[in-house]
């Protein structure tokens, strides 16, 4: 069942649920992060109506860098600003940054430790149509490699816009991925969205009723991942599904606790298996709770033009790939 | 600190002295860029031209020093301790485990040090970035930029002196230590860069050149460099690597050699004879 705790959309589950891209939310928030504290700069390499900083753009136009195709100088020029006590937030598509300038934001944002916000766009299979150039399936590892660097991953527009606030009082460098595709608003202004916290979103009524299967998903996927799982109710199949959208600092008590309750667990993401989230958890699961992991994502593959439907059922990531997986891993346990 | 000429030119050899020790005791490092540059960050730091103050290097009006080639760290540490930011003994540490004085110029690990630098051609970037926050605050203070000839190499350099043009960032003077070497030999048979100075000039800065041995022509510049509005500016420092020792001058090989006893103590032996004074090209 959805978790009680969690105020949803009560419009879940129906087609009438609104379908809004995490960029919107982002655009807007960032206006409302520029009200907020005047330190906020915004800088963007010729995709500034693509990432949505148009709005911020307009309304604070004294306070926003249009700097060309040029993603290492908008970097290094962010982490001057932020040398100067300004909160850069530098946008552009995640295979373009952090894709092309990581080694400056290795050395001038991390190793100088001085705080940007990044924000990746078109991010995963879900960029479509442009094919597999403009698919980044790597910046999650790109970037949670980095010390001084955090990573989230809004699972809707209204956690992306609550993404970009909470970023702006966060102490560090901070990354966070949207994706280009609108996508169901199953929160709502008065769900929680914390840096550091994940959410549980679905899970059995009664304890013993369990399956014993916990998906782990992020981002664009996380609405097919409860789809499935209200599927699989229906069979008779209770699983539990948490939104990890902190990736780094990962949710380290919530990630154990439901791994202790499980049997096995699936993670889902729109990126490589190789670095990605699931990687982090396993990481942290190896030490702590080993047990068997199942990971959805793409594997060691480049992306290709198409629908982005269309992309996520070709490489498995979509709600019959989920329900499958979860009932051959039941199979095997 | 305001010192004179003379005052400048002696202790630009004494310099020359620390680093020297410093590699030779480190054991590795980059010994002819640092040699070559010397009259450039003294001519800066001590001749009343940058406005900071060592015991407060927070100092939210001081001028903004980015050094974007952090292999020349053995040069900014002599300059720091000697402007006052540290003690002198500090220099002893360079490159050793638990040492503030990281082999590449680390900004969290002491005062003075604006930047993290080791990878080049990011400098001018990061300086371009203070330069509009300053703006932005409408503060007066200047950006001065140090960089080698060799990350003229790179795009991100480029990308970095565009922007600068477009935002008319008078506030920001880039030095550019023109020794014609980098790692793999001399610049012009590496990657051509000449014609350097039209380069910079149409891409709308304002270029002086200077003879980088001349501690006059040196601050002429900088205060040149201020009075000059709407354009960045770059000073094109012609410099000999290695200078002040006669083996390492022109060499490329000794841009990242480090020397052994016998080859240091000649080289202080050269730079004592000099008796405090280091001559120019021009002299």
């Amino acid at each position: 069942m959805l978790n009680p705790e969690i105020q949803f959309n009560p419009k879940i589950f129906t087609k009438e649920i609104e379908k809004i891209s995490p960029r919107d939310g982002f655009g807007e928030g960032l206006v409302l992060a520029g009200e907020m504290d005047k330190r906020v700069v915004a800088l963007s390499a010729d995709v500034t109506e693509s990432v949505r900083m148009h709005l911020f753009k307009s309304r604070f136009p004294e306070r926003f860098f249009q700097l060309g195709i040029a993603e290492q100088n908008m970097i290094g020029i962010a982490s001057g600003l932020a040398a100067t006590n300004k909160i850069p937030v530098v946008g552009s598509y995640a295979a373009f940054s952090p894709g092309r300038n990581w080694e400056q934001i290795r050395t001038t944002v991390c190793y100088n430790k001085q705080k940007v916000i990044l924000i990746g766009s078109h991010s995963g299979l879900n960029a479509g149509p442009d094919g597999a150039t403009h698919q980044a399936l790597e910046d999650i590892g790109l970037m949670r490699v980095l010390p001084n660097m955090s990573v989230i991953i809004p699972a809707d527009s209204l956690e992306a816009r609550k993404a970009i606030l909470a970023a702006v009082k966060y102490p560090d460098s901070i990354y966070i991925r949207l994706p280009r595709e609108k996508s169901p608003v199953f929160t709502t202004e008065q769900s929680v969205f914390e840096i550091g916290k994940s959410q549980v979103l679905w899970l059995p009524e009664k304890e013993e009723q369990f399956s014993g299967i916990t998906i782990f998903v992020c981002g664009y996927l996380v609405y097919a991942a409860l789809e499935a799982a209200k599927e699989l109710e229906s069979e008779g199949i209770l699983i539990t599904v948490i939104n990890n959208s902190s990736i780094k600092p990962l949710d380290t008590e919530l990630v154990l606790k439901w791994a202790q309750k499980s049997k096995a667990i699936i993670t889902l993401e729109e990126h490589q298996i190789a670095t990605g989230m699931g990687s982090a958890i396993a990481e942290f699961l190896s030490e702590t709770h080993p047990l068997p992991i199942k990971f959805m994502g793409v594997k060691d593959q480049f992306g290709e033009s198409g629908q982005a439907e269309e992309l996520i059922e070709k490489y498995g990531l979509d709600k019959k790939a989920i329900k499958r997986t979860v009932k051959e891993l039941l199979r095997n346990l | 600190m305001k010192l004179s000429q003379k005052e400048i030119e002696k202790i630009s050899v004494q310099i020359r002295e620390e680093v020297i020790k410093m590699i030779l005791k480190a054991g590795s490092g980059h010994c002819a860029g640092p040699l070559g540059a010397v009259e450039l960050y003294t001519s800066l730091y001590l001749s009343g031209i940058l406005k900071h103050d060592p015991q407060n290097p927070d100092w939210e009006d001081r001028d903004r020093v980015v050094v974007s080639n952090g292999h020349y760290a053995p040069l900014v540490y002599a300059i720091l301790a000697e402007a006052g930011y540290f003690s002198k003994e500090k220099l002893k540490t360079l490159r050793k485990l638990g040492s503030q004085l990281q082999g590449h110029t680390y900004r969290l690990s002491l005062p003075g040090i604006e930047t993290s630098s080791g990878p080049v051609g990011e400098g001018l970037s990061q300086a371009v970035g203070m330069a509009l926050g300053a703006k932005l605050d409408e503060k007066k203070y200047q950006v001065y930029c140090f960089m080698g000839d060799g990350e003229q190499d790179c795009g991100n350099t480029w990308e970095a002196i565009m922007a600068a043009n477009k935002y008319q960032l008078d506030n920001l003077t880039a030095i550019i230590d023109r020794n014609n070497i980098q790692i793999d030999g001399f610049t012009e048979k590496v990657m051509p860069l000449e014609p350097l100075k039209e380069k910079y000039e149409s891409f709308g800065w304002k270029v002086l050149e200077v003879d980088g041995h001349n501690i006059s022509e040196i601050i002429k510049a900088f205060q040149a460099s201020k009075s000059i509005f709407v354009k960045p500016v770059v000073i094109i420092a012609h410099t000999i690597p290695g200078k002040g020792i006669d083996f390492m001058q022109w060499e490329y090989e000794w841009h990242g050699r480090v020397p052994d006893s016998h080859q240091a103590e000649m080289a202080l032996q050269q730079l004592r004879n000099l008796k405090g004074k280091i001559k120019s090209e021009l002299d």
